[in-house]
């Protein structure tokens, strides 16, 4: 039985440099580090890291990308899976509070709305490696790059069927939009092709 | 036998996964299961049966997702009417000679509730609403909404089901690992919400096994008064050799769950991984035990979407400056539409300490029905405090009240009987705690015994309406002690009474009992602590009142409520702060700059920017202020910020200062009816169908910060509306941002409807997406690449 798995993970190591660049802000203004420090204070304990995803096999033939449950056809995504037999199809998200202090201080103080968005942004893209990585270790393979819908020429509209096969809305609470924005905002999905050891 | 009367004296099992038994039958993921009960009839029916021979009281429809955003009309309604017809058939063909009920399953819709996500309120109340017709019609014994992890879309399938059937209804959340819900609610902020408005049980399901739902289970039987109901995972899933299995045995599993009936479970049941064999197991080992008895847990709570809180142990404070009455500073806000500045004192009040906020936005000349609910739902998007919702107009109330994330507390009803019919019905419908005035068709009595009368009036009537006592919370409405100084006592031994004798919570707008006095913080602290002394439970005050917060602190620390007065403690440093912070101490540093004020904005000093404006406005006037220093500093800033010299959240902090030495001259102008200087309305808007509005709220500020009137009409907004608007004030700028390239479209439609029919409008856009020959390529007058463009632009027109 092909079954798709969640996980929750504690709060990956965070990259101050990363969110200092998410906020476009080159300098470490120690105004601005306060600002970070105060967000993340208030942010930290509040998100969630949760990942589901499901593993499935793959045939690739021109820019076709058959995922046993679905096609897609995407001439970037194909190139980037070539090579593999399996890929890994996950959704990650971490949680609906960022969006609520996001919102929060948009209302009240821009700046840290701005600070928010970027610790949001460093936080989930920490979580998708933090999630590659434990799967690399646990499995002893090697990943391909990962790969979203809006990559390359995987339209967004790929959200549909991603959304259909991992059902992300039960396993992490995470909601497709009529737009095809997600909510929670701050979430990924994502192909993964698996190299198995030997291969290149 | 009824299902409600059965449920009263027996443990009721539930039935145990569908799901995952028919990924075992061939079903694929993204494939419905739901359509199953069409192509698959005899499968869905042998499942259902074999919960019914394994001792299942209730099986449920494989209806999890049967709702209107998946399928048609015609559609679902085959799909459900398929499901109803299996369940009956397993119930005929079982052999169990047992009770026998068929549970209408509803869950969640797979969006997330606005302001989260896309689905509107009332878009999901009338998804659900379809779903429940059908299976009522289709002759079901009672429906069950499960695995639900928002609050709201419990909130709204729940109203559904009331609105639409009478059956019965039990509902069941899905708890994460902290214990709590995806958005954030507590168990008891769930049992708060639900019981509130009449679920007939409670509970958790799925996402994990028995063992670490134990805590959730706990603590549902700790506060529910009604049955409360487990139906868990087998376990964690994991993977063993590419397959995904659970890790524990249906022994394991009735174990655990038989341990929890004798701690007060009463509706036990399987989810994701349990088998006929878990259900059996778990009959075979608790058909013998007696079902815990269902008690009053006797609470006075309210909740928001995170947690309850709880009257009768600390005093609770309700912050009470969301309210125009006598501020002209709030009315103007109110009149200007101006949420932002209803949302700072609802964060600045949550900062001081207070526990529930009233909201009160009501003033003749506007429409408090939409300006109510508006409020409301954008405090609750940014806050996790309980409201008190505070109007006397009823369709305010109820309008306010469906919206609302929790269960709120009312303010008020009163003795009269207007007053009751209006009220009641909607307390006993959405749920609430509502606050009950002493004064009835003849006033407020003089003495504490007609106000005591006019309680116990109160709540016979109450009753009448199946509002139980613990759900009134009585004023006995401080009157001033100028005009009558024994005014206060009446006040303190009607409150003392209604207390002891009638076992009520009490609560009290103090600051009345001072008015026409000179320094009223003092009497109103003193009053304050009086009042707590005879017991009251809670106080409608000003948290910003340094003597209030000091009798609320001195008093739970004297009555052994502050556990080694820790709170005092924290608190105390800040009663001394309430003295003016010195403002000329950075001489040195402010040398490079022409003034203090200069310095403070374009350091991003907010504070200090405040301080020094309210210190200047002693001398100068607004405008002096504002030309001769607010922007040329502003200058300076976006200066820096256009040769990248200040990056983004430095020109944001400096806005920001500016923002607040702006308040401070807007609360000066409002007191001296002075008319400001705008330049001008700015409608700005995040198109339709994106929910980003970071962008967009950048450009207002510093909009704002250069004089212009802006009107946000936030995000997702149909072109419709920014055209509405735009006419409405005949603006001459209109500002639309895009994140997305799938919103780009929105953005062309609004920009074509306002070329259309508002050609005297500028239109300037931006957006993550955006270039100049993209904004061309759409008709936009103007793409801003970023905040500052957009402000030098307006300026050069």
């Amino acid at each position: 039985m092909t079954m798709i798995i969640t996980r929750n993970y504690p709060e990956p190591p965070i990259s101050q440099k990363e969110i200092l660049r998410y906020a476009g802000c080159q300098t470490e203004d120690s105004a601005i580090m306060e600002i970070m420090q105060e967000c993340l204070r208030e942010i930290s304990e509040k998100l969630t890291y949760k990942v589901c995803y499901i593993e499935t096999t793959l045939t690739i033939s021109a820019d076709c990308c058959d995922f046993v449950f679905f096609k897609t056809h995407a001439a970037k995504l194909a190139e980037n899976l070539s090579g593999c037999e399996k890929a890994i199809l996950f959704a990650a998200t971490i949680g609906t509070e960022i969006d609520r202090s996001i919102t929060r201080y948009g209302h009240i103080a821009p700046s840290k709305a701005l600070m928010m968005q970027a610790i949001g942004a460093e936080r989930i893209e920490a979580l998708c490696n933090r999630f590659c990585e434990d799967i690399k270790k646990e499995t002893g393979v090697r990943l391909k790059p990962r790969f979203s819908p809006g990559y390359g020429d995987l339209p967004l509209d790929a959200q549909k069927d991603i959304f259909n096969i991992l059902d992300p809305a039960k396993h992490i609470g995470l909601t497709l939009n009529d737009s095809l924005l997600m909510s929670p905002s701050k979430s990924v999905t994502a192909f993964v092709g698996i190299l198995d050891n030997i291969e290149q | 036998m009824n299902f409600l009367d059965f449920l009263h004296n027996h443990i009721v099992y539930l039935d145990g996964g569908m799901g995952t038994l028919l990924q075992a039958k061939g079903l694929k993921p993204g494939e419905y299961p739901e359509h199953w009960n069409i192509t698959h009839p005899e499968e869905i029916t042998a499942i259902h049966k074999a919960y019914f021979d394994a001792g299942s009281h209730v099986v449920c429809t494989n209806t999890f997702g049967a709702n209107a955003l998946k399928f048609s009309a015609d559609e679902l309604e085959s799909i459900i009417k398929a499901a109803v017809n299996n369940a009956k058939a397993a119930k005929e063909q079982s052999s169990n000679p047992g009770e026998k009920f068929i549970a209408l399953d509803i869950g969640p819709s797979g969006k997330l509730l606005k302001p989260l996500g896309d689905l509107d309120f009332e878009a999901a109340v009338s998804l659900f609403a379809e779903t429940v017709r059908i299976g009522t019609r289709l002759g079901v014994d009672l429906i069950l909404i499960e695995t639900m992890n928002d609050s709201y879309e419990t909130k709204a399938a729940l109203l559904a089901a009331k609105e639409n059937s009478t059956l019965p209804v039990i509902v069941s959340n899905a708890y994460s690992e902290d214990g709590k819900l995806m958005t954030g609610a507590s168990p008891a902020a769930m049992v708060a919400l639900l019981e509130g408005m009449g679920a007939d049980a409670i509970g958790a399901n799925c996402s994990l096994g028995p063992k670490q739902l134990r805590g959730v289970a706990e603590e549902l039987i700790t506060v529910a008064s009604v049955p409360v109901i487990l139906k868990p995972n087998a376990g964690l899933p994991k993977s063993v050799d590419g397959k995904t299995v659970f890790d524990i045995t249906p022994d394991e599993f009735a174990d655990e769950l038989a341990d929890l009936i004798t701690k007060g479970i009463r509706v036990a049941g399987g989810c994701c991984g349990t088998t006929p064999d878990y259900i059996r197991a778990l009959v075979d080992k608790t058909k013998t035990l007696s079902p815990v008895p269902i008690t009053d847990k006797n609470l006075t709570v309210v909740s928001s979407y995170t947690h309850a809180v709880t009257f009768g142990n600390a005093p609770i404070l309700i912050g009470e400056r969301i309210n125009p009455t006598g501020k002209k500073r709030f009315k103007q806000a109110l009149m200007e539409n101006d949420m932002d500045y209803i949302l700072t004192e609802g964060v600045n009040q949550q900062e001081k300490g207070v526990h529930i906020l009233d909201v009160n936005v009501g003033l003749p000349d506007i429409d408090e029905v939409s300006m109510l609910q508006n409020a409301v739902c954008q405090l609750q998007a940014i806050l996790n405090l309980p409201l008190q919702i505070d109007t006397a107009d009823a369709t305010a109330m109820e309008t306010a009240l469906r919206r609302y994330n929790g269960k709120a507390m009312i303010n008020s009803v009163n003795g009269k009987e207007e007053s009751m019919q209006a009220v009641f019905p909607l307390v006993k419908k959405y749920g609430g705690l509502v606050v009950a005035l002493t004064l009835d068709e003849n006033g407020i009595p003089e003495t504490a015994e007609g106000r005591f009368a006019i309680a116990e009036k109160i709540l016979k009537v109450a009753e009448e309406y199946g509002i139980s006592k613990k759900d009134i919370i009585f004023d006995t409405l401080a009157m001033t002690i100028s005009a009558d100084n024994k005014a206060a006592l009446a006040t303190l031994t009607a409150l003392s009474r209604i207390k002891n004798e009638l076992g009520c919570h009490t609560s009290l707008g103090v600051s009345n009992v001072s008015f026409g006095l000179p320094n009223r913080d003092a009497i109103n602290s003193t009053f304050f602590a009086l009042a707590l002394e005879n017991g009251l439970s809670a106080a409608i005050m000003n948290p910003y009142s340094s003597d209030m917060m000091k009798t609320y602190y001195t008093f739970k620390a004297l009555k052994g409520l502050d556990e080694n007065c820790a709170d005092y403690i924290a608190a105390a440093d800040s009663f001394a702060v309430a003295t003016a912070t010195p403002i000329t101490e950075t001489k040195k540093s402010t040398e490079e700059y022409k003034s203090d004020l200069q310095h403070a904005i374009v350091k991003g000093f907010k504070e200090k920017a405040g301080d020094i404006t309210k210190e200047l406005l002693n001398t100068l006037s607004p405008l002096d202020i504002v030309q001769n220093e607010i922007i040329p500093a502003l200058d300076i800033v976006g200066k820096g910020f256009e040769e990248k010299t200040v990056y983004l959240p430095q020109l944001l902090t400096s806005a920001e200062a500016a923002k607040s030495a702006f308040e401070h001259i807007k609360a000066f102008m409002a007191s001296t009816a002075e008319k400001a200087a705008d330049k001008g309305p700015f409608v700005l808007a995040t198109v339709h169908g994106d929910i980003h509005d970071i962008g967009k709220n950048i450009v207002k500020l510093l909009l704002e910060n250069y004089g212009y009137a802006v009107v946000d009409l936030g995000k997702d907004v149909p072109p419709e509306s920014v055209l509405e608007e735009v006419i409405r004030l005949k603006a001459p700028f209109a500002g639309l941002s895009a994140l997305m390239t799938t919103t780009v479209p929105a953005m062309e439609e609004t920009i074509k409807l306002l070329k259309e029919k508002a050609p005297w409008c500028k239109i300037i856009v931006g957006g993550a997406v955006l270039t100049q020959d993209y904004a061309d390529k759409i008709g936009a007058d103007k793409y801003a690449k970023d905040a500052m463009e957009a402000v030098r632009y307006a300026e050069r027109l």
